[in-house]
C-alpha cells in the first residue's frame, strides 16, 4: 500500500532571486495493493517527480525539500533510501537504454538480485521465470543495444521484477514504441497485475493505449492530484482519449472507457451516421511537385534498409510515414535530406540532389526536425538560438523569434533551450527549421512525449504550414495524430512501401494502425471525433428547417 | 561436441592472462618474424573465438591502431631521428639547429638501417596493442567486473561505466555533427568539431545522471556493511600487491633489467593480491549470478600464454651465455632476420586457445537489427 500524507515537495533553489514553486502540493492519497493506477497530466505538471517520490529518488537523489510523509508498505521514504527499497519498489525510467548497467539481457535481469545478495540458485530460478513471464527467453544472450525499443522496455521491466517488488513504477513505458510493441509491453503489465498481484503506478501521455487497463486514475494538475475511478475522472478531464470525446459528444452514460464497451453502445450513433461521409481536407490536384524519389535503395554495410522506394510528394500534402520500429522510416527521412547517400536510385527536391548541395543551400529546400529536438540546440538562451538561426538561414533578423512568438508565446528569451519542456523544445526546433522556408518539411516522431493540448497545437501549426504551400512528411507511431492530420499515409514494412494512399483507406482497415473512432464506428470510415461532430451538426441543420 | 568444448563464456581472467603474457613476450624481441607470429596467433584466436557482440568487433580497431603506431614511429624517425647505418636512401632538406641543440636533428639524410630499426620498434609496440585488443574483444570489460573482488567492486563499476560511455560519446558526436547540416552549417572542419563539445557533454551528463538514478533504485551499494577497518586493510593490501606486480611487470617488460628480477616481486605481489581478495570475499554480501567457472579450459588458455612467455624469457636468459640468441631476438639491421625453432614452438603453443577454449554462446538474432536500432537512437 502506498500512502501519501500531505506531501509537498520543492526542488532546490537554483537562482538566489526567486523562490521556486513547489512541484507537488499537499498531496494525500492511497494506492491499494494490486491496483493499476494511471497518472495523467500535462507535461511539466510534476508526474515524473511524483513517480520518483514513490521509491525515494525524490528527495534522496534529486535533493530538495519534502514535507509530509510517504509510506510504502509501512516503510517511510524518510528513513529508507532508494537502494533500500529495491525489494519493495521497482522503478523503470523513461528511457530504458540509459538505465541499463550491463551488456547482456540475462546479466541485466540479475543485476538487482546481485545487489540484494540473493543466493545463486534463487537468482537462477527467478531469471528463468522472468524470461518466460515477459517473453524474453529467445533474447537471453543478446546484447541490450541490439534489441528493439519494445524489447528493451520489457527487459527494463524484467530487470526490476527479479527483485520481486510489490510495487512497479513506470514512467511513460510506451511513448517511444510503435503500436505493436506497446501492446506487448501493456500485455506484460496486465499479466503482472492480474496473475501476480503487483501494484502498478504508471505515467503515460497516450491515454488511448492504456486507459482501459487502469483501475484508478491520478489526475495531476499544477502539482495537485485528483484521483478516482476512470469513468468518473474522464467525465470532465480536459486530457482524454478520442473514445471519451466521442462518448461525450454522443452523450453516452456511463461513459465507456474501452473500445469494446464503446462499440456496444455505439449502435444508434452508427445508424444515425449511415449515409453520411466524413469531410476530408482535400489537397488541390495541381499543386507543384516538391520531392521525387525513384528506385531508391539504401543500406548500411551488408544490410538493406530501404528497397525500391518510388515516391512523389506535392505541396500542400501532409504525409505520415508509418511502420514498426526499425522499418526504415527514419532512414527514409534522412535520405530525403541527404544525410544518407542512396546506393541506387535518385532523390530530387525541387530538381536538386540533397546529398550533393552545400548545407547553406540545402536548408532552403528541405528541413528536418529530428527525434530529439534538443540535438539542434547549441546556444545558451532561446534569444541567442533564434539569432543564430536567422544568420544560418540568411533571413531578416528577428524572423525566428517572431515565428516562435506566434507558435509558443509563453516561452521567454532568457531560458536555456535545454530547460524548455519537450513540447516547447519541439516548437523551437520547428521554428529554427521553418525560418529557412524549406518547401519540404520533415519531422521524425514529432509527438513523442507531448500531451494532448501540445499535440493539438502542433497539428494546427503543421496544417497551417501545409496550407501555405509546404509539403510535410512525418514519421510517427501516433495513429490518432495521423487520423487527425495526415492527408496521405505511407506504410513501410520489410524495407519496402507496403501501402501508399489517402489516410482513410490505408489506416481504417489495419488492426494495428486504426484510430479509436474508426474501430468503434467500423465498418463506416470515420477517423476523428471532429469528423463525426461535423456530420452530426450537418444532420441537425438538415433536420431543423 | 564434447562437454569440454560446449559453448559458454570462458573466464575473462583467463583471456587476459593469455593476452598479457603474449604482450610481455613481445616486449622482449624486435625480430619482426617473431612479432608477426605473435600478431598472427592473436588474430587467429580472435577469428575463431570472438563473440558476435558489440565488443567482439573492436579487434579491427586495434589492428588499425597498430598500423597507426608503426606509421607514427617511422615518421618520427624520418623527421627527428639520428642517422645511423651505412645505406643512404635519400637526403631530406634539413634544418641546422644551433650547437647547443646538437642532440636534436630535423630532416637530413635517411639511412635504411635507422628506418628499419624504427619499423621494428614500432612493430613491437603495435604487437602489444593488438594483443591487448584481442583480450578486449574476447572478454568484455563488464564480464571482467564479475571476477573483481567485492572490496574493489564499486571502483570497478565506475571504471567499466566510464569505458562503456566512450562508444556512446562517439555515436552522439556523429549524430550531432549531422544536426549541424540541418541548420545549414558546415559539418566538417575544425569549427564544426569544436562546436560538438557542449551538446555531446550535456548529453553525456544527462545520461550519467539517469544511469546513477537507475543504479540507486536497483540497489547499487546497498549491502556495503564491511567495517571501515577491514576495508582499509584490504585496500592497503591491494595497493601493496599492485605496486609489487607493477615492479615485477617492469622487470619483465624492459629489456635492460635481468628477467629474473621481475619474477619474485610479481610472485609476492600476486600472493598478496589473492590473499586480499580472499579476505574481502570472506564476509561478502553481494552475490554473483552464474559466475564464470575456472576449469580445464581456463588452465589451458592461461597456461598457453604463460608457457609462451616462458619460452621467450628462456631465450632472453640464454643471451648471457650464447650470443646467437641475441641475434635471434634482436636481428642486425643489415641482414634478413632468422626465425628460430623455439619461436615456431612458442607460436604453436600460443595458438592453442583457438582450439582448447570453448566457443562463445551464439547470440541469436541478426546484426541487421542492431545497426538499425543503433541508427535510430
Amino acid at each position: 500500500m502506498i500512502i501519501f500524507d500531505h506531501v509537498t515537495f520543492t526542488y532546490p533553489q537554483t537562482n538566489s532571486s526567486d523562490v521556486p514553486e513547489p512541484v507537488l502540493k499537499d498531496i494525500s492519497l492511497e494506492i491499494t495493493d494490486g491496483e493499476l493506477a494511471l497518472l495523467v497530466g500535462a507535461t511539466g505538471s510534476g508526474k515524473t517527480t511524483f513517480l520518483r517520490a514513490i521509491n525515494g529518488l525524490v528527495p534522496h537523489f534529486s535533493g530538495g525539500y519534502l514535507q509530509g510523509r510517504i509510506s510504502i508498505n509501512g516503510r517511510s521514504t524518510q528513513d529508507f533510501a532508494p537502494r533500500e527499497l529495491t525489494d519493495l519498489v521497482g522503478f523503470v525510467p523513461q528511457d530504458p537504454l540509459t538505465g541499463f548497467v550491463t551488456d547482456l539481457v540475462e546479466d541485466e535481469l540479475a543485476y538487482s538480485m546481485e545487489s540484494l545478495g540473493i543466493d545463486p540458485q534463487t537468482m537462477r530460478r527467478r531469471v528463468e521465470e522472468t524470461l518466460d513471464l515477459l517473453g524474453l527467453a529467445d533474447l537471453r544472450n543478446r546484447p541490450l543495444r541490439s534489441l528493439s525499443g519494445g524489447q528493451q522496455q520489457r527487459v527494463a521491466i524484467g530487470s526490476v521484477l527479479t527483485a520481486h517488488p510489490e510495487i512497479l513504477v513506470l514512467d511513460e513505458p510506451t511513448s517511444a514504441l510503435d503500436p505493436g510493441a506497446a501492446e506487448d509491453v501493456l500485455a506484460a503489465l496486465h499479466r503482472l497485475v492480474h496473475d501476480l498481484g503487483v501494484t502498478v503506478v504508471m505515467a503515460e501521455h497516450r491515454l488511448e493505449r492504456v486507459v482501459q487497463y487502469a483501475d484508478s486514475i491520478l489526475m495531476m494538475e499544477h502539482g495537485r492530484i485528483a484521483n478516482g475511478i476512470p469513468s468518473s475522472i474522464m467525465e470532465n478531464s480536459p486530457i482524454a482519449p478520442p473514445v471519451i470525446h466521442l462518448g461525450r459528444l454522443a452523450g453516452w452514460s456511463p461513459l465507456p472507457i474501452s473500445i469494446r464497451d464503446a462499440r456496444r453502445t455505439a449502435g444508434p450513433l452508427r445508424s444515425s451516421l449511415s449515409g453520411q461521409r466524413p469531410q476530408l481536407r482535400v489537397v488541390p490536384d495541381s499543386t507543384p511537385l516538391i520531392a521525387r524519389v525513384r528506385d531508391l535503395d539504401v543500406g548500411y554495410a551488408r544490410n538493406t534498409v530501404l528497397r525500391d522506394i518510388c515516391l512523389d510528394t506535392n505541396a500542400g500534402e501532409i504525409i505520415a510515414l508509418m511502420g514498426r520500429n526499425g522499418s526504415g522510416k527514419s532512414t527514409l527521412l534522412r535520405t530525403l535530406i541527404g544525410l544518407h547517400t542512396p546506393n541506387i536510385g535518385t532523390v530530387r527536391i525541387n530538381e536538386i540532389d540533397p546529398a550533393r548541395v552545400s548545407a547553406r543551400e540545402l536548408i532552403h529546400h528541405v528541413g528536418l526536425v529530428p527525434q530529439e529536438p534538443s540535438d539542434l540546440f547549441e546556444a545558451q538562451s532561446v534569444a541567442l538560438e533564434c539569432r543564430n538561426s536567422d544568420s544560418d538561414a540568411g533571413c531578416e533578423a528577428g524572423t525566428t523569434r517572431a515565428l516562435l512568438a506566434l507558435m509558443a508565446p509563453e516561452i521567454i528569451d532568457s531560458t536555456h533551450p535545454r530547460d524548455l519542456s519537450e513540447g516547447q523544445q519541439m516548437l523551437l526546433a520547428l521554428c529554427i527549421i521553418v525560418a529557412a522556408k524549406p518547401p519540404l518539411l520533415l519531422l521524425d516522431e514529432p509527438t513523442r512525449g507531448l500531451d494532448y493540448p501540445t499535440k493539438g497545437k502542433l497539428a494546427d501549426i503543421l496544417r497551417g504550414l501545409a496550407e501555405t504551400g509546404h509539403c510535410v512528411v512525418m514519421a510517427t507511431h501516433d495513429v490518432e495524430l495521423v487520423a487527425d492530420l495526415a492527408t496521405r499515409v505511407i506504410m513501410l514494412g520489410d524495407s519496402e512501401i507496403v501501402a501508399d494512399g489517402a489516410t482513410g483507406s490505408v489506416i481504417t482497415g489495419s488492426p494495428m494502425f486504426a484510430p479509436q473512432v474508426a474501430k468503434i464506428l467500423a465498418p463506416q470510415q470515420w477517423l476523428t471525433v471532429h469528423q463525426v461532430e461535423n456530420a452530426l451538426s450537418n444532420l441537425e441543420r438538415a433536420d431543423t428547417p | 561436441m564434447s562437454v569440454f568444448l560446449r559453448a559458454r563464456w570462458l573466464h575473462p581472467v583467463a583471456w587476459w592472462i593469455w593476452a598479457l603474457a603474449l604482450a610481455a613476450a613481445a616486449t622482449r624481441v624486435t625480430n619482426p618474424l617473431l612479432l608477426g607470429l605473435l600478431i598472427a596467433s592473436a588474430a587467429i584466436v580472435v577469428a575463431r573465438r570472438k563473440p558476435d557482440a558489440p565488443w567482439g568487433r573492436s579487434f579491427e580497431f586495434f589492428l588499425l591502431l597498430g598500423v597507426f603506431i608503426i606509421v607514427i614511429r617511422v615518421v618520427f624517425q624520418v623527421v627527428f631521428g639520428a642517422a645511423t647505418g651505412s645505406q643512404l636512401l635519400i637526403t631530406l632538406p634539413g634544418i641546422s639547429l644551433p650547437s647547443w641543440m646538437s642532440g636534436l636533428r630535423i630532416g637530413g639524410p635517411i639511412m635504411l638501417e635507422s628506418l628499419l630499426g624504427a619499423f621494428y620498434d614500432g612493430l613491437r609496440l603495435a604487437t602489444i596493442a593488438i594483443v591487448i585488443g584481442a583480450a578486449n574483444s574476447l572478454a568484455s570489460p563488464s564480464r571482467l567486473l564479475k571476477a573483481i573482488p567485492s572490496a574493489l567492486y564499486e571502483l570497478g563499476v565506475s571504471v567499466v561505466v566510464a569505458l562503456s560511455f566512450i562508444p556512446q560519446l562517439i555515436s552522439d558526436a556523429v549524430r550531432i555533427r549531422d544536426m549541424r547540416r540541418l541548420r545549414g552549417r558546415r559539418s566538417n572542419g575544425l569549427k564544426a568539431y569544436a562546436s560538438l563539445a557542449i551538446p555531446v557533454l550535456a548529453g553525456a551528463l544527462d545520461r550519467s545522471i539517469n544511469l546513477a538514478a537507475s543504479m540507486d533504485s536497483r540497489g547499487y551499494g546497498r549491502l556495503n556493511n564491511q567495517s571501515s577497518h577491514s576495508r582499509r586493510l584490504v585496500i592497503g593490501l591491494l595497493l601493496t600487491s599492485i605496486a609489487l606486480i607493477a615492479i615485477g611487470l617492469y622487470g619483465l617488460f624492459t629489456s635492460d633489467a635481468h628477467p629474473l628480477i621481475g619474477l619474485p616481486s610479481l610472485f609476492i605481489g600476486s600472493v598478496l593480491a589473492v590473499y586480499a581478495m580472499w579476505y574481502s570475499g570472506r564476509n561478502r554480501t553481494r552475490t554473483v549470478y552464474r559466475p564464470d567457472a575456472w576449469t580445464l579450459s581456463e588452465f589451458l588458455v592461461s597456461g598457453a600464454g604463460i608457457l609462451t612467455l616462458g619460452i621467450y624469457l628462456w631465450a632472453a636468459v640464454r643471451v648471457g651465455s650464447n650470443m646467437a640468441y641475441w641475434e635471434q631476438l634482436h636481428p642486425a639491421l643489415n641482414q634478413w632476420p632468422t626465425l628460430p625453432l623455439w619461436g615456431v614452438i612458442a607460436f604453436a603453443i600460443s595458438l592453442t586457445p583457438a582450439f582448447s577454449s570453448p566457443p562463445p554462446p551464439s547470440i541469436l538474432g541478426s546484426l541487421n537489427e542492431s545497426s538499425k536500432v543503433g541508427s535510430r537512437t
